[in-house]
């Protein structure tokens, strides 16, 4: 039972990843009709956000420790960051501890630039291409993006750890009833969870109840009736691929504590949020969040070693088998409209 | 003008065209064909020599790749009499001069594995067909070395593995062309153990994740019979997906499980993630069967330990080398790396180093580039001063013996290239083991092949 | 000319005397030479250039004529080269059974996944195929490595059964021929300056490719051909006339499959060893960005496609700092080391940068690819009107 408990809780964990990255991807195509293959080049360059904050506010000056010899034997010169010495260790350090959830405030506004500029000076000229050319030149994007920045920053995961606050885990266990350390979870990945809820959500109402939100959604319906209206659709349309772009940004950055970020982490969730989205169903916004959810379940449970001992090698394969057996039962996934990308 | 070369199978044909000889040789002509132009694959014409460096570029291990191109580069430099020389004065064997090899100058050409079999063996072949080049050096995993070895093997090439740690390199795939220095996984194990028994306890219960392709297999079976046989009881074994970067799913039930240890079988990216995990989780915080949990991670590079950060504090593993050794020929390869690069050097870039060396030298003693010949000079071959302390090139097996490092996560580093400390050198006789060892069993060496 | 009209008879033509002559046209700059590096004329990639183009020339089949995204084209690739080396393995070393084995076993392997997948369309039946690929691939790196020989690759052994082929005594492995003919042998020509390699292998491979080419023609000009085209054009049209479409684009994805299982069985026959990367999903986007970078609908564009695209990775992959210095050793030291720096980061190991680059420069604004292109330059130095000939249909980029 406690094994049960524990693989949702890690399903609920990497179906937040799934739901965060698969939801601006779906919003970008139900929007803009155009299927973004750059969506994991966003997720990744949002991790680097994170990186490059906290390279930022660890920027130090270096003195030379006599005391102590390098590995050249040389005087060793000891960094010290500026901000240590500015505000002094306690509060210096304690920024720099806290340089990830810092970097989301960093990341919104790059992100929300980035993507204005991918939609003003790329996708923008894809609306009338066909969806492969879409994918082809996103996908183009992708390889170009991830390449910038492992000349930058290397091929080497880039430890970003959590604020020491959040280090450790947690004893949901004992809340339920059931012996210490039965089931533990690590206190960033509650947070995770909980953080992309709260976008979720807030992304929901953000097209649920504000103005701007209902005409998007008009738009979505019908773009053509709500441009005869007089509405400039467009260009809320490419509000919305900057907040797409927002999404998958700062779900990367909350994302680093849990792996290292790399140059090519992009692509490893890339071919895993399509999945997602076209299980899904394209365009469809709580189907995005729903098949995210579900295939971090049964991926978790697949791991299980029961399951494994049953079925060697299962979990290398269950969230295809699984996006098969809904194509093949459910034609548009679970949640999609008739007549999406059948064409 | 023209003149025409033929293969064997038509040169038999045609018969009289024996004599002519003046173009470059290509690969994978017949014997007699070849003879004129020394009788192995891509002789050294003229006055210099080409090495083939394939290493990965690009990809996940791109940054190992560009640490073991550098120190290539620096053994090429060392070997051409540039630079100061290098591990060249502290080498045992006086045989190289810094007059390039046999007097030829030394020149290199690179290749980009992309750390895939497939892609390994055609950039190496683009080495040998088009560039001439009469070794290839390089790599860090153990499916592009035994690709590669194969490759070497056909094409009449010597083949100097770089980081490859599978026993099945100089087990079951052994080849007589390929030689490894790099130590494997049965030395992982061997070394570590008695470390492992003495840190912890005799009566430990381990967990193994394990990556679920060959290299990780043999690492796990060397790790489990090696703690096993000083007493520890293996709980489970579980295989974790190569793709996988989340291992939250693999590592929530080790808590529950009984262990008292988790071994992360797992190298790269995977590691990195994996270990990063187990902390998050808060294992090390925890005690089970009234004993602090502890990590071990049997093969340590300083690349991943950067990249798991304060993760590695305090978990123990195993290494080929490391800069910290405080021998002649390690301070005489820190110093010329660390004044040229500015750092110091990983032990994927020392194996590099020492095996351009060993090959050159090789080549020196044999005094011929003939891949049959350097093969002889390097087998049974003893030497000193590359870093390594005392070493063998065993005959049986073309595998190096030599000491181990267990090192360990440093727990309060100084500098960015102490992050590792070293622990104990694990003496050669502790982790040398039998040429018909069960684990590397069922391959033999063949015969030499020249090529041509 | 063989049930050809002229026009494709003349373009058939054309590719086989420039295939032919390959290792000539391929090695334009004199051996030894600076430019020496730029040569492409070297057994291995030779080969890979005519394999690639089997590979790419029968994507473009399905994806070309029915508009059919298959990303999971690399696992019949894959399964033809494991078929292939299983049969070195275990019946001869003969080339002609294993490339017969895998185009069989690549062609069942896609009828099973074309079946289940075309029951789907769009970016649907996309990720039908991707995931069948990434199965394949996951296990065979895997769970199947007793057939797969997972991360290594499956290879020849010294104990291998062999049952056709006589016992060997050597201690070395036996090389794979065409009825004694070594695939590796290979004959130097010395011509002045010029040096040229003309090897079996490739010989065999580009007779197999202009074949590939051929049937593909025929099938492009077929009532079959017209028919898949009608599929991209407009499907539901066509299954309002009552026909049913689903063997038409079954067959082409077959078809497309028996060819990327030739091509797999051509790699192994080349080189013996069969590895898991050949099934992953990025192998499935090479052939798709080969396809389209070449022009995907088009006869030539494929080859030119695969061409480029391997040629970028094996030769330009070699440009590392070292030769950027040679370069531009010419310039004063400070001046050297600032231009190799700036444009460092696109060769060498950046060469996946360089090809990310023009493959959206090429996506951007060429959109029926580099033949597309070759056209438009083409019609530039003829100067004709653009609209006075009607638009071959074959020739029309992907839509």
């Amino acid at each position: 039972m406690d094994a049960i408990i524990l693989q949702i809780l890690n399903g609920l964990d990497k179906g937040s990843a799934y739901a965060l990255i698969a939801l601006g991807l779906t919003l970008i195509f139900g929007t803009l009709g155009v299927v973004n293959f750059a969506h994991g080049a966003l997720f990744m360059i949002g991790a680097f956000c994170a990186v490059t904050l906290q390279k930022i506010l660890s920027a130090s000056y270096t003195v030379i420790d006599p005391s102590q010899t390098d590995f050249l034997g040389r005087p060793l010169e000891v960094s010290k960051p500026y901000l240590e010495a500015w505000l002094g260790p306690d509060l210096g350090g304690g920024i720099i501890e806290w340089s990830v959830p810092l970097a989301i405030l960093f990341a919104i506004p790059v992100m929300l630039i980035l993507g204005y500029v991918m939609e003003r000076g790329l996708i923008k000229h894809f609306y009338r291409r066909p969806h492969a050319d879409q994918i082809l030149v996103t996908f183009g994007l992708a390889i170009v993006l991830q390449e910038v920045i492992k000349h930058f920053f290397g091929a080497n995961p880039i430890p970003t750890p959590a604020p020491p606050a959040f280090a450790g885990s947690l004893d949901f266990g004992v809340w339920l009833g059931f012996d210490p350390n039965a089931i533990i979870y690590p206190y960033w990945r509650t947070v995770y969870f909980l953080f992309s809820l709260v976008i979720i959500g807030a992304v929901f109402s953000f097209l649920q109840f504000t103005t701007f939100g209902m005409v998007v959604r008009a738009g979505m319906a019908d773009r053509e009736t709500v441009g005869l209206l007089g509405i400039n659709i467009d260009r809320r349309f490419t509000i919305m691929f900057g907040i797409a772009a927002a999404v998958a940004g700062i779900a990367g950055v909350m994302y680093t504590p849990i792996n290292s970020p790399n140059y090519h982490m992009g692509m490893d969730f890339l071919v895993l949020s399509f999945v997602v989205v076209v299980v899904g169903g394209m365009g469809s916004l709580p189907g995005a969040v729903l098949a995210g959810f579900l295939l971090g379940i049964v991926e978790s449970f697949a791991s299980m070693n029961e399951v494994k001992n049953i079925l060697p090698g299962i979990d290398q394969i269950i969230i295809y088998l699984i996006a098969i057996a809904i194509l093949l039962t459910r034609p548009r996934g679970l949640m999609g409209r008739k007549g999406v990308m059948e064409e | 003008m023209s003149k025409l070369h033929f293969t064997r199978r038509r040169l038999i044909g045609t018969g009289a065209m024996a004599g002519a000889g003046l173009a470059m040789p290509t690969i994978f002509t017949g014997a007699s064909w070849a003879q004129s132009q020394g009788g192995f694959t891509n002789a050294p014409t003229g006055g210099t020599v080409t090495l083939g460096f394939n290493v990965p570029q690009t990809g996940p291990y791109a940054d190992e790749g560009k640490d073991e191109l550098l120190a290539q580069q620096l053994a090429v430099e060392h070997l051409n009499g540039q630079g100061d020389g290098g591990c060249l004065n502290t080498f045992s064997s006086k045989a190289l001069k810094g007059n390039g090899i046999l007097g030829k100058k030394v020149q290199f050409v690179t290749g980009d594995t992309q750390t895939k079999s497939d892609a390994a063996r055609a950039a190496a072949k683009s080495m040998i067909e088009k560039d001439g080049a009469v070794m290839i050096n390089g790599g860090s995993s153990s499916g592009v070395a035994v690709a590669v070895q194969g490759l070497c093997q056909e094409a009449g090439i010597i083949f100097m593995a770089g980081l490859t740690h599978s026993n099945d390199t100089t087990g079951k795939d052994k080849k007589a062309n390929g030689f490894r220095h790099f130590f494997n996984a049965y030395m992982s194990g061997a070394a570590l153990a008695p470390v492992l028994a003495n840190t912890y306890g005799k009566d430990r219960r381990a967990y193994h994740l394990t990556a679920d392709y060959t290299w990780g297999w043999t690492q796990q079976e060397s790790m489990v019979k090696a703690t096993e046989a000083v007493g520890w009881e293996t709980v489970n074994t579980v295989l974790t997906p190569l793709a996988a970067t989340d291992f939250s799913s693999y590592i929530a039930p080790v808590l529950n499980s009984g262990a008292d240890v988790l071994v992360l079988n797992h190298y790269g990216g995977n590691m990195v993630n994996s270990l990063t995990n187990a902390v998050q989780f808060g294992l090390l915080d925890k005690q089970v069967n009234g004993k602090d949990f502890a990590i071990v991670v049997p093969l340590y590079s300083e690349l991943m330990a950067n990249g798991a950060g304060e993760n590695i504090k305090g978990v123990l593993g195993s290494m080929n080398w490391n800069w910290q050794l405080q021998d002649e020929g390690t301070k005489a390869f820190v110093k010329s790396f660390g004044e040229k690069y500015g750092r110091p050097p990983s032990n994927s870039a020392q194996t590099c180093y020492a095996q351009v060396l060993l090959y050159a030298d090789a080549v020196e003693r044999a005094g011929t580039f003939n891949p049959c010949g350097v093969g002889e000079a390097l087998e049974g071959f003893e030497f000193d001063g590359l870093g390594n302390g005392k070493t063998l090139y065993r005959a049986d097996d073309h595998q190096c013996f030599k000491d181990v490092l267990v090192v360990r996560g440093n727990q309060n580093p100084t500098n960015p290239y102490d992050t590792l400390e070293i622990v104990e050198v694990t003496p050669v006789e502790q982790v040398t083991y039998a040429p018909d060892h069960p684990m590397f069993a069922g391959g033999e060496l063949g015969q030499c092949n020249p090529g041509a | 000319m063989f049930g050809l009209e002229k026009k494709d008879a003349a373009l058939l033509l054309i590719v086989a005397v420039v295939t032919l002559c390959a290792p000539i046209l391929l090695n334009p700059f004199p051996a030894g030479s600076e430019m020496a590096q730029f040569n492409a004329g070297y057994p291995d990639l030779m080969q890979r250039f005519a394999i690639y183009g089997i590979f790419a020339i029968g994507f473009n089949i399905l994806f070309g004529l029915t508009g059919y995204l298959s990303f999971g084209h690399a696992a019949f690739l894959g399964v033809g080269s494991y078929s292939a080396v299983w049969m070195f393995k275990l019946l001869s070393m003969n080339i002609i059974p294993g490339i017969i084995l895998s185009v069989i076993v690549a062609g069942l392997f896609s009828l099973v996944i074309g079946f289940i997948s075309l029951r789907r369309s769009g970016i649907y039946f996309s990720i039908l195929t991707l995931a069948f690929a990434q199965m394949s691939y996951n296990l065979a790196y895997s769970v199947l490595t007793p057939i797969t020989n997972g991360e290594t690759g499956l290879q020849l052994s010294l104990n291998d059964p062999r049952v056709l082929d006589a016992a060997r005594t050597t201690g070395s492995l036996p090389v794979t021929t065409l009825f004694g003919a070594e695939m590796r042998s290979a004959t130097s020509v010395q011509f002045g300056v010029w040096e040229w390699q003309f090897s079996t292998g490739f010989y065999v491979s580009a007779v197999l490719m202009l074949l590939a080419l051929y049937l593909a023609i025929r099938i492009f000009r077929s009532p079959f051909g017209i028919m898949l085209r009608a599929v991209k054009s407009n499907q539901n049209r066509m299954s309002y006339t009552g026909l049913n479409v689903r063997p038409y684009t079954l067959a082409a994805f077959v078809i497309s499959g028996m060819y990327a299982g030739l091509a797999g069985g051509l790699l192994a026959a080349m080189d013996p060893l069969a590895g898991a990367e050949r099934m992953q999903w990025t192998a499935s986007g090479e052939v798709v960005i080969m396809t389209i970078l070449g022009g995907a609908g088009t006869l030539l564009g494929p080859i030119i496609g695969a061409g480029f695209i391997k040629y970028f990775e094996n030769i330009f992959s070699k440009i590392n700092d070292n030769v950027l210095h040679d370069w531009f050793a010419f310039l004063p030291d400070g001046l050297n080391d600032f231009v190799v720096t700036v444009i460092a980061p696109f060769f060498g190991d950046g060469w996946n940068l360089t090809m990310g680059l023009m493959f959206m420069a090429v996506v951007i604004f060429l959109p029926g690819g580099l033949v597309d292109g070759a056209r438009r330059i083409g019609r530039l130095f003829r100067r004709k009107p653009a609209g006075a000939k009607r638009p071959d249909a074959a020739t029309k980029p992907a839509e």
